[in-house]
């Protein structure tokens, strides 16, 4: 039997193309792998083989052996795809064919890339299990009885599965770094204006930003570079150069990290603030800080007392931003359309479209977000979430002054039974405690697995200062390069590989 | 507009009158459900109210940024087949919209 493509980081994939093998033999690979086991998994909203093996075809006919050239990847649903259909896993979009394509999926189209398919969410990226998609439940392939994290669910599954080498996901409170720490994936939240929103289908518009989840921290920084820099068409997006970022993931792997100056959060699972937290995550997070140690670092504890209250601000900004930028989905341009039968006028069928179109997350943050806006609670609500916003700021620039680093748990427990938080908005939006302060400060953070607990991956946060994104991917190549040692192999080689057998039954 | 209660509150009546206004036509049981749950997030996040923001300035944007601005070139836009393909219902070559007046207008 050949070498199984689907077990391979992206770097060694490149490496296969470059000894013979061909774009559309790995594509195959994996497209063997979804149809065996996406079955259980449900990490795909969309698949559509033979425009996969299209277009692998014209990258092998192009002899194209350069860069990501011929790589297979995943793109969140959220991600507009020209003539590629995409939901944001809500029924109000199901049977859309965007005429465009985003900038991130522009840019992947450019530098070569095989799109295998569009991965599951939480509706509107509102969710912490990916169990608000109005379409299917996806599930942990470390255990198919649990959250594959979310709102980035099905890139996490299908990448820690196997069904893709790497996936695009979105993060506005944690969507990338939740789902990857629970699923024992890289995932990086880059910089807020660092890579472009353009044709990203906005929740909240002031803290969205793409990234990469990958298997490694080197393939992270690969697919960040590709996605990344500055796009005239997001008024938002940073006109400066990016970081350097495969460079530094190379140079972190060296291990040395002598001089970097760590500090370690006491507000997320520090003392007297484990309340959540399982001990599991504690101690993997505690062996992760001492082997940075080992490594060089100086470590030291930081106090950020206004991350207590990042949960609070955050769903009040960002469900507040959401009832905005739903609007659109009224019933006119594109989607859904309900009632129009004649009898009724437009408010009519817009409120009609918008119930049945809707889920019930996305409605209950529309209806928070309408009353955190209006008329006499604005200031109470908002306004102070955006002064919150500010004191958390303070607090990262002031830790930032003695340290070169911030770290955490990414999540305060390992991923949790399907259905356990459903009924309970607060206990699922605890999912994100630990990854809300970086979102409303707009800065980067890295989440890189750290062990196991109870058989399940722990993830470990990094966070850096706005456009310091290299420094995330230098200290997560470090920690992943002695554990890897330590360990004798990859993080994900403890993930049995199911047979298409096994998964068939 | 008057009908909401003090802070920290979301009566079953409020919760409607909210959904009326950012148009969804919530049904009765979501009306119960969303009550309940909404008050329970309501006062977690009320707690934004104990930090200390005197002379504090609102964060809108991580990034501060004001004026983008992009030379005045005509660009090429998507085609007008191509849009009205996505549109739910399009005749003459437009959108086809509902009628936006009541009978009694």
């Amino acid at each position: 039997m050949s070498a199984d493509f689907t077990a391979m980081t992206v770097t060694e994939l490149q490496s296969a193309l470059a000894d013979g093998a061909t774009a559309t033999e790995l594509t195959e690979a994996y497209l063997d792998r979804i149809a065996a086991d996406d079955q259980t998994l449900g990490s795909y909203l969309h698949v559509d083989p033979e425009a996969a093996l299209a277009r692998a075809g014209e990258i092998d006919a192009a002899g194209e052996k350069t860069g990501l050239a011929g790589i297979p990847v995943a793109l969140k649903d959220v991600v507009v795809t020209e003539g590629v259909p995409t939901t944001s896993g809500s029924k109000i979009l199901e049977g859309w064919t965007p005429p465009y394509d985003a900038t991130v999926a522009a840019r992947l189209k450019t530098a070569g890339t095989v799109l295998l398919g569009k991965t599951n969410m939480d509706e509107f990226a509102m969710g912490s299990s990916t169990e608000n998609s109005a379409y299917q439940v996806t599930r942990n392939p470390w255990d198919t009885d649990r959250i594959p994290g979310g709102s980035s669910g099905g890139s996490s599954a299908a990448v820690a599965g196997g069904l893709a080498p790497w996936a695009i996901g979105t993060d506005t409170g944690g969507s990338i770094r939740q789902p990857a720490a629970v699923t024992g994936l890289v995932g990086h939240k880059p910089t807020y204006g660092s890579v472009s929103r353009y044709g990203l289908i906005a929740f909240s518009s002031s803290l969205d930003q793409a990234g990469p989840m990958a298997r490694t921290v080197l393939d992270a920084a690969l697919l960040h570079e590709v996605i990344g820099g500055h796009d005239p068409l997001d008024s938002t997006s940073i006109d400066a150069p990016l970081p350097v970022l495969a460079e530094a993931a190379r140079r972190g792997a060296d291990g040395d990290l002598s001089g970097l100056k760590v500090g370690v959060v006491r507000e997320l699972g520090g003392e007297g603030h484990t309340d959540g937290y399982e001990d599991g995550v504690l101690a993997r997070v505690a062996e992760a800080v001492a082997l940075l140690e080992s490594l060089g670092a100086e470590v030291r504890e930081v106090s950020c007392p206004a991350f207590d209250l990042a949960l609070a601000a955050y769903y009040l900004i960002a469900p507040s931003e959401a009832s905005s930028n739903l609007a659109r989905f009224d019933g006119v341009r594109y989607g859904l359309r309900v009632g129009d039968d004649g009898s009724r006028d437009l408010d009519e069928v817009m409120a009609l479209t918008r119930e049945q179109g809707f889920g019930p997350e996305v409605k209950r943050r529309i209806i928070l977000g309408t009353y955190a806006l209006s008329s006499g609670y604005y200031e109470a609500y908002y306004g102070q979430a955006q002064k919150v916003r500010t004191l958390i700021s303070r607090d990262f620039s002031a830790a930032y002054a003695d340290v070169d680093v911030l770290v955490s748990p990414t999540t305060p427990t390992v991923a949790f039974p399907l259905g356990a938080r459903v009924d309970d908005p607060i206990a699922m939006y605890a999912a994100d405690l630990c990854t809300l302060p970086a979102s409303l400060a707009g800065l980067p953070a890295i989440s890189v697995p750290c062990g196991l607990s109870e058989g399940l991956p722990v993830g470990f946060q990094i966070m850096a200062p706005a456009l310091a994104d290299d420094r995330c991917y230098r200290v997560a190549a470090a920690l992943e390069a002695a554990q890897d040692a330590a360990r004798g192999s990859r993080f994900l080689d403890q993930l049995p590989v199911r047979s298409a057998g096994e998964s068939a039954a | 507009m008057s009908t909401l209660s003090e802070k920290g509150h979301l009566t079953r009546d409020e919760v409607a009158h909210l959904a009326r206004l950012a148009r969804l036509a919530v049904t009765d049981e979501e009306l119960d459900l969303f009550a309940g749950q909404l008050a329970a997030v309501l006062d977690a996040v009320a707690q934004v109210g104990k930090a200390p923001v005197e002379d504090v300035a609102p964060t809108t944007h991580a990034v501060p940024m004001t004026n983008v601005f992009r030379p005045d070139v005509v660009r090429p836009s998507l085609p007008r087949d191509v849009v009205l393909a996505g549109a739910p219902a399009a005749e003459d070559d437009r959108i086809r919209v509902p009628r936006i007046l009541g009978e009694e207008a």
